[in-house]
């Protein structure tokens, strides 16, 4: 019973240690949350088992049934929830946009039934997925896209959102991109823009701070439009200091505002009220525009597949020479299963099944359209979507 | 003229005694078995409060224990989740820090060094910035401050400790950004040959500066109400006689209050240190982060501290990310501890002068 206290527990610096520490497993705890799925995965009504012989699961679908991963889906995901209720009213839908990296961990260890993703699955996840998915491997389809636009704040000589485009080559973007060219009237711009007054400022740069598919997609139209001129692999991480990050499109979209003469790129739907380049495509130069976008699916192509795959990854021909066509864009997937583990009563495989023929359909992407600003999916590609998702059945 | 001391809490007490004992010496270690009182009286029915003493031993034991607990399943979380990080297949390791770093880094070393660089640097400055001026309020609301002012001030300070960082990252972010750039432009132009204020000033000034003020104003309150609370334990009779030998107020102060409350002084700082060290959303919020060595606090994209890297990076992390950014987790946890013990080491004979 004899003992003698530590002394140590009562000194104001191990009482830190203590709070360090539990702001710092709090932090994890939370994190961790990240990679394991809201708890509500589809726990299917024992009771609801419901047909998976229509195309849709129709009005009978009941359960919980959730979703997972990239951030630039989210406001599509809201509008699609919301619709796709009014017709399913006893199913409960939940997105959570944790990113792309954590929607496809939580899909691969079986706690949500699709996940929304930036970057097509790798070889790696590709394989893990046979082990989640009761038949095959788990495959993407696309059903958000949208244009990146490359935006400007220069209020002071009237570009802003004037209906005026600045104009610039890859090769231009390339070179701003890398502190090449650090000032708005610089002969390499004033060149291309006879006739407008750019100011004597200098450039800052904005980029995204965390990773992003949004980041990785203009790289990938930078290294295949500029060539030589972008030197960097793409990736989801900024590859230089050229410049200032922001967390998130809304961090630098707001970073933009703050002063005058940023340069960055998002989303065109969030860029209003900025000014945005015209890219040079073939001889002509493009502003980013919803046409400009359907130009370029129309001629899209899908990389080949193994005999019997579901999976439809599109190849963007960045360097089109088409009129009128807005190379630089974002396609987001959705990535699910063919048939699911633990699905006894088949209510994962239906609500899957049903959920993606609602995205694929006309319906479910002019919602996406008029809620996030995304460009609809024209009818040869949501015919390919549909193939695959009509695959999908009750293991 | 007798002010009500303001109460202590039990931490405080440890930390300082005016005799300038080492309070590690004082061990204190009660045997409740062996109260005299048991062996002589006739055996009773044991007195209700003895059980009382018992079950609150207990209590005090089991919250002791899971302090110790609660440390342990940390660290055992975090290096489980970072061993990946370093016995891992080589080139998915190298793959992964070029994934999180922007092709920057390639080994663990080379990523989380430059992080490590940043979050010492970010914490060191608002540290820097806030110990006087706390110091200085404390003071002012212990010595100087008629009665009611101090009571109102105080208050004042304990309210600001309970604004959550994502308010102050948010108040950064809208509203000190875009109104302090014109500031730093000014002083990296007229005081650009110090090297820390070379120049080109960030715009908008998303800068370690900036960050390093918005901690300052977050640490402000926590370092200003632990040192109030040791200024005003400062003991009268000492600062009486300073008075009655002619010396001035600044004199007694210098004389009779600081060299008491040096100790707790550094506890306080420590306090803010690791609240500055550990802050995630104000950082996250402000600063555009870098990956380098740099200290030129004015320009932009120069450091990024491991915690908002963390934040930023996480989402979209594949597992072999994951298991790098919690081994630079463990970084910061090992940094942090090390803060503390040399804290520690540094009051542990700080009082005795």
């Amino acid at each position: 019973m004899q003992t003698s206290r530590g002394n140590g527990m009562h000194k104001p610096t191990f009482a830190r240690g203590a709070a360090v520490v539990t702001a710092l497993s709090l932090a994890f705890g939370l994190a961790a949350c990240g990679d394991n799925a809201p708890a509500s995965s589809a726990i299917s009504g024992a009771s609801g088992a419901s047909s998976v012989s229509g195309a849709d699961g129709g009005p009978n679908l009941q359960g919980e049934f959730a979703g997972s991963g990239a951030s630039s889906q989210q406001s599509a995901n809201e509008a699609w929830i919301a619709d796709f209720h009014a017709s399913h009213n006893q199913a409960r839908i939940s997105y959570d946009p944790a990113g792309s990296g954590a929607g496809v961990t939580a899909l691969l260890n079986g706690s949500v039934i699709w996940a929304g993703s930036d970057e097509p699955l790798n070889a790696a996840q590709l394989e893990q997925s046979k082990s989640t998915c009761a038949r095959g491997t788990a495959f993407e389809v696309p059903v958000y896209v949208t244009p990146i636009a490359f935006a400007y704040n220069l209020p002071s000589v009237g570009l802003n959102d004037s209906g005026k485009h600045l104009r610039m080559e890859p090769e231009t973007i390339a070179a701003i991109f890398q502190g090449q060219i650090t000032r708005w009237n610089d002969a390499r711009l004033a060149r291309l823009n006879p006739g407008v007054g750019l100011p004597d400022l200098p450039i800052t740069v904005v980029h995204r701070s965390d990773k992003s598919g949004t980041t990785k997609s203009l790289f990938k139209y930078l290294k295949a439009a500029a060539g030589p001129a972008w030197p960097y692999e793409p990736g989801e991480n900024w590859p230089n200091n050229v410049g200032q990050g922001a967390k998130g499109t809304a961090g630098l979209v707001m970073t933009l505002t703050q002063a005058e003469g940023t340069f960055g790129y998002a989303d065109a739907a969030q860029t209003s009220g900025l000014g945005t380049v015209a890219v040079k495509v073939g001889e002509s130069y493009v502003p980013a525009s919803e046409r400009g976008v359907s130009k370029m699916m129309d001629k899209v192509k899908y990389e080949a597949q193994p005999q019997g795959s579901l999976r439809k990854l599109v190849k963007v021909d960045y360097q089109t020479a088409e009129p009128g066509a807005y190379p630089v864009l974002l396609v987001s997937y959705d990535i699910a299963c063919q048939a699911y583990q633990r699905d006894a009563s088949g209510s994962k495989a239906a609500f899957a099944k049903s959920w993606l023929s609602y995205l694929a359909s006309e319906a479910g992407q002019q919602q996406a359209a008029a809620n996030a600003g995304s460009v609809p999916l024209t009818p040869a590609i949501r015919e390919q979507v549909m193939q695959s998702v009509q695959a999908i059945e009750a293991s | 003229m007798s002010k009500t001391l303001a109460p202590q809490s039990a931490t405080n007490m440890a930390e300082q005694n005016p005799q300038g004992v080492d309070p590690d010496a004082v061990s204190v270690s009660v045997d409740v078995s062996a109260a005299p009182a048991e062996a002589s009286a006739a055996p009773t029915a044991p007195s209700p409060g003895r059980t009382a003493d018992k079950v609150f031993k207990i209590c005090a034991w089991s919250a002791g224990i899971l302090i110790f607990l609660a440390l342990a399943a940390v660290t055992i979380f975090l290096i489980l989740r970072a061993l990946p990080a370093f016995t891992g297949d080589p080139a998915v390791r190298s793959s992964a820090l070029e994934s999180l770093s922007g092709g920057r880094a390639s080994n663990f070393a080379s990523y989380v060094g430059p992080l490590l660089f940043g979050t010492i640097l970010i914490a060191g400055l608002s540290l820097l910035l806030a110990f006087p001026v706390s110091t200085g309020i404390a003071l002012f609301i212990t010595h100087y401050a008629p009665r009611k002012l101090s009571t109102a001030l105080s208050s004042v300070v304990d309210l600001l400790a309970a604004i959550p960082s994502v308010i102050y990252g948010l108040w950064g972010a809208l509203v000190l950004v875009p109104a302090i750039t014109g500031f730093w432009n000014w002083v990296a132009t007229y005081l650009g040959w110090i090297p820390i204020f070379a120049g080109p000033a960030a715009a908008p000034a998303r800068s370690v500066a900036s960050v390093a003020l918005v901690l300052a104003v977050m640490i402000l309150p926590i370092i200003t109400s632990v040192a109030r609370d040791i200024f005003a334990q400062a003991p009268r009779l000492q600062q009486e006689a300073a008075l009655a030998l002619g010396a001035t107020k600044w004199e007694t102060i210098r004389l009779a209050v600081l060299p008491f409350a040096r100790s707790g002084l550094i506890s306080a700082s420590m306090l803010g240190l690791g609240r500055a060290l550990g802050e995630t959303m104000a950082v996250l919020m402000i600063l555009s982060p870098g990956f380098s060595y740099s200290l030129h606090i004015l320009q932009a994209s120069t450091s990024q501290t491991i915690a908002a890297n963390i934040a930023s990076q996480f989402p979209e992390a594949d597992s072999m990310g994951v298991a790098m950014l919690v081994a630079t987790g463990l970084v910061l946890f090992v940094i942090t501890f090390l803060v503390n013990f040399l804290a520690r080491r540094i009051t542990g004979k700080g009082v005795s002068k």
